[in-house]
């Protein structure tokens, strides 16, 4: 295009060329949507692949294998004394009824490995079953009734199909015999697959049968609702002050640079900063949602931060001018015009920190939220665990009736971060204005 | 008050086109700054962002009922000279105002001076109509409520009633006072906003280009308005269109880049400008 025609050619016509060029230019634009598309399928294809893994170790986690056996409700057992006095019933022996009833159903087992074999059929949580049943209804107690009993964790991931019948004995959980009696049982349709309602109730326990995840639940909860009490008036205020009323000068420049570096600095250094700081120089309780929540709060500080700035950047400056022309305070400006418009922005802000928080586990592992923790929490300063962290703790038991609650643990905590950043999406929606 | 600014010398200079770039010096103003009847006084005005000098000793008179329009290319600071008169220029980081300027007799950059209550009396209507994203009752509501206005219900609502009917909004909008301002049409929008800013009861109001976003028929509606509030208050317009500046107002001044070149009765300055520069813009040679 540089070059003059030559001497005596006829000049030639700028469309000419523009036509030339025409071919390459669109195949070029059609190569980088073919790249773009590629990119999202891949990307989704990845998603994608997780949530069907997920999903499909995780499901039969939500049901429960129960085995029916008629009890007898001895009453030398429960109640030799016949007072019916509860606390009598809640001590009283109901493993005794459970194993009665097993010897009654398969009479021929009379060799002690044997019967341990066939005991261990039944979950350890089923005496606690029975004993729920006779204090809620002592009227039980002297009659025979036909009660579906929690089975153990290995009969049930050998009824949900997970361990494999056609293997030899030595190379499964599951001895022979227990298969046997397993088959006989459901061929008189005694096993059942029922909605697992003690995965939602109960807290985590050694016998995946006996696990739930509301103590993680719970946990989390209060940890989520002491990091929004900390962080959002921290991060709201501090977004403020500086976007609005600090001075641009060398050191608010440090303090933005900072709060930026702050963003990207890994998560277990808060952690390690938890402990060195909260707990061992200010006595804050470990393993409490507190100390998590102090920690998660200097952890999402600077999303909230930024998201926040970020919002009130995008407030234009003339509603700030109209509310200072009408003779309104800078404070009054900012309370009544400009925080409104930008709410939004710092809600999304802060739910998707607030998201991020709740997925966070390595910080909290420095603070012994890692414990072992069986009660539900029942306060900010009562021991307990996250879901994240429980996640962390049943991936690494040896159990495989572990895998699919952790599958469906991980399930119930991506409906959680799903559901959080839908409603962020949604106010973002609802509130959004333009100008 | 120095005497020398009342016996300006008409002074004719060369312009050239290095001139004009360089313009380091400050230009003596042509013509008489003053007003019989001042509201607000500026003398040796000089405004800075950062190190760039944006208005150059401008000094200028802004008489009671009267509607002094400022005039000049983009860039003159004719705006900024507008926003330093309710100090408005204080929101904005590393601008600097040095000489004085008073307003009925008191230095509005006395150390002591509040802003806030400034900006209540020397109100400001801007370029694009800003309402606030509120109903139109709460918009005109807002002023007054905040400041302390009213005692009651009734009383607010009697200024939000005087406020749209002097703004010749109030028949528009009377069975639509819940409904949000940003609502209204772009001409209604700024009639609004005037609204706002006359239902704090100021004294002065500035406008800065208040019918640049707007249509001819819009425009004829505030500059009508503007005519009518001269009654009441003294009008600053800073405006691009040099018909609108010989329609509205009574006093007209001409900016180049950051000086006041020439200030004069309207008339004059349109029919029988005295600088070349004045000469050279209301003629269409730049700007």
């Amino acid at each position: 295009m540089n070059k003059t025609p030559a001497a005596g050619a006829p000049p030639k016509r700028a469309i000419d060329i523009v036509n030339a060029s025409l071919k390459r230019r669109y195949a070029r634009e059609r190569r980088f949507r073919f790249i773009g598309l590629s990119a999202v399928i891949l990307g989704l294809s990845f998603v994608g692949l997780l949530f069907a893994d997920i999903i499909a170790k995780g499901h039969s986690a939500f049901v429960q294998t129960y085995i029916q056996l008629p009890v007898h409700f001895e009453a030398a057992v429960l109640d030799p004394d016949g007072s019916r006095n509860p606390e009598v019933l809640a001590r009283a022996n109901y493993q005794q009824l459970i194993r009665d009833a097993l010897r009654t159903e398969f009479p021929g087992v009379t060799d002690r490995r044997e019967t341990r074999t066939l005991y261990s059929m039944i979950s350890v949580g089923a005496p606690t079953q029975l004993r729920d049943r006779v204090l809620a209804n002592p009227d039980l107690i002297g009659t025979t009734q036909d009660v579906w009993l929690l089975a153990d964790d290995d009969i049930d991931m050998l009824v949900k199909g997970h361990i494999d019948r056609g293997l030899p004995e030595n190379q499964r959980r599951v001895k022979d015999q227990a298969v046997g009696w397993v088959e006989q049982l459901e061929a008189q349709g005694r096993i059942a697959k029922r909605f697992n309602t003690i995965f939602f109730t109960n807290g985590t326990s050694r016998e995946p049968e006996l696990a739930g995840i509301a103590g993680a639940l719970m946990g989390s909860f209060y940890t989520l609702i002491l990091t929004l009490l900390f962080a959002f008036p921290i991060g709201v205020g501090a977004a403020i002050y500086l976007e609005e009323f600090a001075p641009k000068n060398r050191w608010t420049d440090l303090i933005e640079v900072n709060i930026n570096n702050l963003a990207a600095v890994p998560s277990i250094v808060f952690g390690l900063l938890g402990l060195a700081v909260f707990i061992s120089v200010f006595g804050v309780p470990r393993s409490t949602p507190l100390v998590a929540a102090l920690v998660l709060t200097l952890m999402t500080l600077p999303t909230i931060i930024i998201a926040s700035r970020a919002a009130l950047k995008s407030v234009p400056p003339s509603i700030r001018e109209a509310a200072l022309g009408v003779g309104a305070s800078p404070l009054q400006t900012q309370i009544h015009h400009v925080l409104p418009l930008a709410m939004p922005g710092m809600l999304t802000g802060t739910i998707i920190g607030m998201a991020q928080a709740l997925g966070e586990t390595a910080p909290l592992l420095m603070i012994g939220m890692i414990a072992f923790i069986v009660e539900i929490p029942s306060g900010f300063t009562s021991p307990s665990t996250v879901l994240p962290v429980q996640i962390f703790l049943w991936a690494d038991s040896p159990e495989r009736a572990f895998v699919e609650r952790t599958s469906a643990a991980i399930m119930v905590l991506l409906a959680f971060l799903i559901l959080m950043n839908l409603t962020a999406v949604l106010l973002r929606r609802r509130f959004e204005r333009r100008w | 008050m120095s005497t020398t600014l009342d016996e300006m010398t008409v002074r004719t200079r060369a312009t050239t086109s290095a001139e004009l770039a360089s313009g380091r010096e400050s230009r003596e103003t042509v013509g008489d700054v003053t007003s019989a009847n001042p509201r607000m006084v500026c003398r040796h005005v000089d405004v800075f962002y950062g190190s760039t000098q944006a208005i150059k000793d401008v000094s200028l008179d802004i008489g009671k009922n009267e509607v002094v329009s400022m005039i000049g290319p983009s860039g003159c600071g004719k705006s900024t000279f507008l926003r330093c008169l309710n100090r408005m220029n204080d929101t904005i980081d590393g601008c600097r105002v040095t000489g004085s300027i008073t307003l009925d007799g008191l230095d509005i950059y006395d150390k002591g001076l509040d802003p806030v209550p400034l900006r209540a009396q020397v109100g400001m209507v801007f370029q694009k109509p800003n309402p606030f994203p509120k109903s139109i009752y709460e918009n005109v509501a807002y002023g007054p409520r905040i400041l302390g206005l009213t005692n009651s219900k009734a009383e607010l609502d009697d200024i939000i009633e005087g406020s749209l009917r002097k703004a010749g909004l109030w028949n528009e909008v009377k069975d639509r006072l819940d409904k949000p301002g940003t609502g209204l049409s772009g001409g209604q929008q700024q009639r609004l906003c005037i609204a706002r800013t006359i239902a704090v009861s100021p004294e002065v109001i500035l406008m800065d280009e208040p019918c640049s976003a707007l249509d001819p028929i819009a425009t004829a509606i505030i500059e009508e308005l503007i005519d009518e509030l001269r009654s009441n208050y003294s009008i600053a317009i800073v405006t691009h269109s040099m018909q609108q500046a010989a329609r509205v107002s009574q006093r007209t001044a001409y900016f180049h880049l950051g000086d006041l070149i020439e200030v004069g009765e309207t008339n004059q300055i349109f029919t029988n400008p005295k600088h070349k520069l004045t000469e050279d813009y209301i003629t269409g040679r730049f700007g």
